[in-house]
């Protein structure tokens, strides 16, 4: 079989496991607390819909209408099975990724060496990006989504380079580099919320979220690693 | 074994892991494309849907 097939088949069985696990483990935490963020969040719009009607200010008006025009799943069983599928795609594509590097590195990887693997990604899309952006509910107040979004892929990029860099390379210089390259995206910073916003739900909601995010995508990452070494060699073999 | 044939069991070699160095890249390419439109798409309906599995991964949201 060739090596692309491999490990699309590799990817997509380790997707299908990791994310319906993944989401029964959101749906016991994660989940929950969305939906109790967004009993605030929606509070605090018609609280704004509100100010705006009675200002008169209709463009605010207009714009919340626009954007309530889009479809969204239905709340309960609808808004799980889509939930279910963004989590098995997330999965297969992150899968996609962990198993080509390991294939174009050339070496098999043992279930125990994918764990290590698994934590190098959840250093790269979790731990990184946190720092300066840490996991949200709905209603937080931020930076345009689009320069968050540039920080946070740049961050994981560099994240991930630094990674290879100091565990592949093993020369001192790759080691001076990959500090530097960790470092940068944090010395430049992370968009930051306009001054004076504050969130919608409370604190305690928000770190527990956090936590939630965190030990859920911990999970997800060593299951993933550990589960894209041993069926890539599977297939290959 | 003559030369020629060393020669051109190398070569095959080489072209070998070039083909899998390809693939393998292909396959990391299509990974962070599937990445990018669940969690990075700005198109209302995708983030709609795929909304609490954005918040869940911490990538950026609204």
């Amino acid at each position: 079989m060739s090596l692309f097939r491999s490990i699309v088949f590799a990817s997509v069985l380790v997707g299908l496991i990791v994310g319906v696990a993944v989401s029964a483990a959101q749906f016991l935490g994660t989940s929950q607390l969305i939906l109790k963020a967004e009993v605030y969040e929606k509070a605090g719009e018609a609280a704004e819909q509100q100010a705006a009607a009675s200002s008169e200010d209709h463009s605010v008006m207009a714009a919340h209408d626009l954007r309530a025009e889009a479809w969204e799943p239905a709340d309960g069983l609808e808004r799980r099975a889509y939930t279910v599928v963004a989590n098995v795609l997330t999965a297969i594509g992150y899968a996609l990724v962990l198993t080509g590097i390991i294939a174009i590195r050339g070496k098999p990887v043992t279930w125990r060496e994918g764990l290590i693997w698994g934590l190098a990604g959840f250093a790269c899309v979790m731990l990184a990006p946190m720092l300066g952006l840490p996991p949200e509910l709905p209603g937080a107040p931020s930076a345009p989504l689009a320069d968050r979004q540039i920080w946070w892929m740049g961050t994981a990029f560099a994240t991930a380079v630094s990674i290879g860099l100091a565990v592949l390379v093993r020369k001192p210089w790759a080691v001076v580099a990959a500090v530097v390259l960790a470092a940068i995206p944090h010395l430049i910073g992370a968009p930051a919320a306009p001054d004076g916003a504050h969130a919608l739900a409370p604190e305690a909601l928000e770190r527990q979220f956090i936590e939630n995010a965190v030990m859920t995508s911990l999970v997800f990452w060593l299951l993933l690693g550990s589960l894209s070494g041993t069926l890539l060699r599977r297939f290959e073999t | 074994m003559s030369a020629s044939h060393s020669i051109s069991t190398a070569k095959s070699g080489i072209d070998t892991s070039i083909a899998k160095l390809l693939q393998s890249a292909l396959a990391v390419c299509f990974g962070l494309m599937i990445v990018g439109l669940v969690g990075f798409s700005h198109i209302d309906v995708l983030h709609n849907a795929a909304h609490d599995t954005r918040h869940a991964n911490a990538f950026p949201c609204h």
